[in-house]
């Protein structure tokens, strides 16, 4: 296939090979051209970009509370991440991990704070295979849609984020506010059995990250060694010869979606148990969408899911540093993390074709 | 015709990264002339074509149109300097009427309707002078394949064309159209225009063309005037060896295998089957022919598995068809070469030894209770099949895309034939396949019908299906005929046939269903 762009004086060309040093390097150049071309906004916001970025990474990982910060931020992104990959192989664009993880929080909070009291090793488990249940349950009806009547599942399952949080938002505001909160709009603590252990003494990192490169090894495994795992890849590459082969392609594509959905409903979890103890509106500033970000950073590989989660939880973490320290808008996080996502698909897509310029 | 070449190529080279798609080329056109380009596939025809076209540019050489060199790489320069080319995929849009189609694109956005009456008498005109009849203000969603090819080349004529180029134009043609057609370039050639055809049939070539330039890997291995020509150098040239088809020996039938009795399938027109029967018997191969979207590849589907809804009844061995389910149909001795090798049968982006356990995925050979692959056990049994089925490839963990159409071809024949079927669907097997590969493969079904197979085989290739089928029936409207030896019927009659019109009385098919 030789795409032809003549008017703009180029032809791209398929490479004859293609090196797995292009192939699996292809996101590190995309984040170093990120960084490039970002240098640029901040050098116009008027600070010192090697300063910024020297800020920026001393923010992340400069000192073991930074550590600590980012690989708690990173948590809930490997669990979207992971959702965002399993789904996206099959070819089901689920962009509605965002909706799932606040499934995952609801349940969570429905079942965390006091309607059941078992010991830990019970309560646990418990509340993520609960929370993973509505976060699943969510996709149902999307996934039907598009299984039944060819419904496309972007627009259904994005609308349905926002279905979900205005749910949250009524549940925190009215029948389940905590009396106890002073007027603010949360809902009651989760009780001490459930409440996610810490990891170290000092910090906010909590049991959830086990869990969470737990999930990633067991996702591995099933893509790679299961026949689900085939399944799910050969409806995502090609579903006609998976229909032909004798694949349900309806029954593979619904319980992608059921693992997606369960997979954010554990973020949602996570953070409810984990980390703030109970469920507020502002529980998630976008986990689930970045966790797209991190799906394509990792190009679908469930492992490289988890640097890439961690990535781009520093530059988070990094850049509410940098800007305290230098003065420029946390946004350029949000620019950093949106421009190495564009850049990575473009890094992609060239360690498979080359421009040739016409004379 | 021996004045100054209309066209003429020269030392035309065009490479691929490493591949060389064609070699130092040179050739020359005439006026009235039909020059015909025989090659195999991958041979470098359309690569050609393209470059002459505007699509590509040549790395090196020059063609001149007229004496005058072609600018390259611009399909208007191609066009103005009157080079026209008819697709073998049409290129015509079906909510548009034939008038309306010919004519886009070739007036100014701003003159909207102004020509149109001009337009269509230079259109009225264009068809009585070349006999290309077609309705100007029709659908070309309501036309048959064969007035759709009339409408491109019609389009290329409206753009004054004078060299016409004909892609494989009769893939898609009954014999009876491939005639019409041959006598429209005749027609066309007495005005003076220069035709180049491209093809690999050689009875075609040999009846159309005033001259055959052959091309093997990339460069012409023969240029020669076609009265000079004989049909066995031609293939010898061609394929660069001596190659035979394997023929059909004689082996007595044996008992029923398929037995299908008043299929039909609602929905899809003139592609839903009415009131099959059909009965193929073990070490028997049954041909169907027919024009595409006649209900063959509805058949098809039905046996596969991809299609669960119709009434009648299908028996394999006596059992009833697993309907829909195309893993029991497998488990239950059916072998199923799909017609489109890229689309349905493997999957490019998966491993060699990932494409040949799609079948039996849960079965205890390949897998731990059905749930966890044993990827050791599957890499052998496919190291096993690519050693009996001779597929060239770095291994069982070769990408799948990576391989040649012939290759590919082979990964699904041994994924169908390795259990021993005792029925095999063949959706078209051979097409896009070069002669080495054709050969192959028809010597594995051959192979498998010596064996006891029952074979159905599809195939738009009259020659093929004259040559290795027991009987032959040809379908229509979802109409199927009874099969009848090859021997009994001539390829004339086959098609009018697959034009909808038996042989007695040259009216509509009268036998809706059991055995006209």
């Amino acid at each position: 296939m030789v795409e032809n762009y003549k008017g703009l004086g180029m032809v791209i060309e398929p490479r004859q090979s293609v090196s797995i040093w292009r192939a699996g390097l292809a996101p590190v150049w995309a984040i170093l051209a990120s960084m490039a071309i970002c240098a640029v906004l901040i050098a116009w916001a008027g600070a010192s970009v090697l300063n910024a970025y020297a800020l920026l990474i001393k923010g992340a990982f400069g000192s073991s509370f930074a550590i600590k910060e980012t690989l708690t931020r990173s948590i809930p992104l490997i669990f979207t991440g992971l959702a965002v990959s399993v789904a996206f192989r099959a070819k089901f664009y689920n962009i509605g991990a965002e909706g799932q993880l606040y499934a995952g929080a609801l349940a969570a909070t429905f079942f965390g704070t006091g309607l059941i009291t078992l010991p830990p090793v019970l309560m646990i488990p418990l509340l993520i295979i609960t929370g993973a249940i509505a976060g699943g349950a969510l996709l149902i009806v999307p996934v039907l849609l598009k299984t039944h009547l060819k419904v496309d599942e972007v627009v259904t399952t994005l609308l349905l984020n926002f279905v979900v949080l205005l749910l949250v938002s009524y549940l925190i505001e009215g029948p389940w506010k905590d009396p106890m909160s002073l007027g603010w709009p949360q809902a009651a603590s989760i009780i001490d059995e459930g409440v996610f252990p810490l990891l170290l003494e000092k910090g906010r990192l909590h049991l959830g990250l086990i869990i969470a490169i737990l999930f990633a090894i067991l996702v591995w495994l099933m893509m790679r060694f299961t026949v689900l795992g085939y399944e799910i890849r050969a409806v995502g590459y090609n579903a006609k010869a998976a229909e032909f082969a004798g694949i349900n392609v309806n029954r593979t594509v619904i319980i992608t979606a059921l693992i997606s959905g369960g997979l954010a409903g554990i973020a949602g979890v996570s953070e409810t148990a984990g980390l703030k103890g109970y469920l507020t509106l502002d529980l998630s500033p976008g986990f689930g969408y970045t966790g797209i970000a991190v799906a394509m950073l990792a190009q679908l590989n469930p492992l490289a899911v988890i640097p890439a989660a961690i990535f781009l939880s520093a530059v988070y973490v990094g850049s509410d540093a940098m800007s305290r320290a230098v003065n420029i808008p946390t946004y350029i996080a949000d620019v950093l993390v949106g421009v190495s996502v564009l850049a990575v698909l473009c890094s992609v897509m060239f360690s498979q074709y080359r421009i040739r310029w016409l004379k | 015709m021996a004045a100054a070449p209309i066209l003429e190529f020269r030392g035309v080279t065009k490479r691929f990264g490493a591949l060389t798609a064609n070699d130092n080329i040179s050739l020359s056109l005439g006026q009235g002339e039909v020059l015909a380009l025989l090659g195999e596939n991958g041979a470098g025809k359309t690569t050609l074509m393209n470059i002459l076209f505007g699509h590509y540019q040549a790395d090196e050489g020059e063609i001149l149109v007229d004496g005058e060199a072609l600018p390259p790489g611009s399909t208007q320069a191609a066009i103005s300097a009157g080079i026209g080319m008819v697709h073998q995929h049409f290129t015509l849009a079906d909510n548009l009427t034939v008038l309306e189609n010919i004519t886009v694109g070739t007036e100014s956005l701003w003159s909207w309707r102004q020509g149109n009456q001009a337009n269509r008498e230079k259109l009225a005109r264009m068809i009585e002078d070349y006999g290309l009849v077609v309705d100007p203000d029709a659908l070309v969603s309501t036309l048959s394949v064969g007035e759709r090819q009339r409408v491109e080349i019609l389009k290329a004529l409206y753009r004054d064309a004078r060299i016409l180029i004909l892609d494989e134009p009769t893939a898609v043609l009954t014999p009876q159209e491939a005639d019409r057609l041959f006598e429209t370039l005749k027609s066309i050639t007495a005005k003076g225009l220069a035709v180049i055809f491209i093809s690999h049939k050689l009875h075609e070539i040999l009846a159309i063309s005033t001259k055959v330039a052959v091309l093997r890997r990339g460069a012409i291995v023969g240029t020669l005037a076609t009265k000079d020509a004989k049909r066995e150098q031609l293939a010898e040239l061609m394929v660069g060896r001596v190659v035979t088809r394997p023929k059909l020996s004689a082996v007595k039938r044996g008992a029923p295998v398929l037995e299908i009795s008043n299929l039909s399938t609602s929905g899809g027109g003139s592609a839903a089957l009415k009131n099959v029967d059909l009965v193929i018997h073990a070490n028997e191969i049954v041909g169907i022919a027919g024009v595409a979207g006649n209900g063959q590849a509805v058949l098809a589907d039905t046996l596969s598995g991809l299609i669960g809804n119709f009434s009648g009844s299908v028996n394999i061995n006596g059992k009833e068809l697993a309907a829909g389910d195309p893993r029991s149909i497998v488990a239950s001795g059916v072998g199923r070469i799909p017609e489109d090798r890229h689309a349905r049968g493997m999957i490019g982006d998966m491993e060699i030894w990932e494409n040949l356990i799609s079948e039996d995925l849960r079965s205890s050979d390949i897998s731990y209770g059905g749930m966890v692959i044993n990827g050791d056990r599957a890499r052998e049994r496919a190291s096993e099949q690519i050693k009996e089925f001779d597929v060239r490839c770095e291994g069982p963990e070769a990408e799948t895309k990576l391989l040649s159409g012939g290759n590919m071809q082979k990964l699904i024949l041994s994924r169908a034939l390795s259990r021993n079927p005792s029925f095999i669907l063949a959706n078209q097997p051979v097409r896009g396949l070069d002669e080495g590969a054709i050969a192959y493969v028809q010597g594995r079904l051959l192979e498998a019908r010596q064996a006891g197979a029952a074979i159905l085989l599809i195939s738009e290739d009259l020659d093929e299906l004259m040559s290795l089928t027991d009987r032959i029936a040809v379908i229509y409207h979802g109409n199927l005929s009874t099969p009848e030896p090859p021997e009994k019927r001539s390829i004339a009659e086959i098609g009018l046939m697959m034009a909808g019109q038996s042989q007695n009385n040259g009216g509509e098919l009268q036998g809706v269903g059991h055995g006209y």
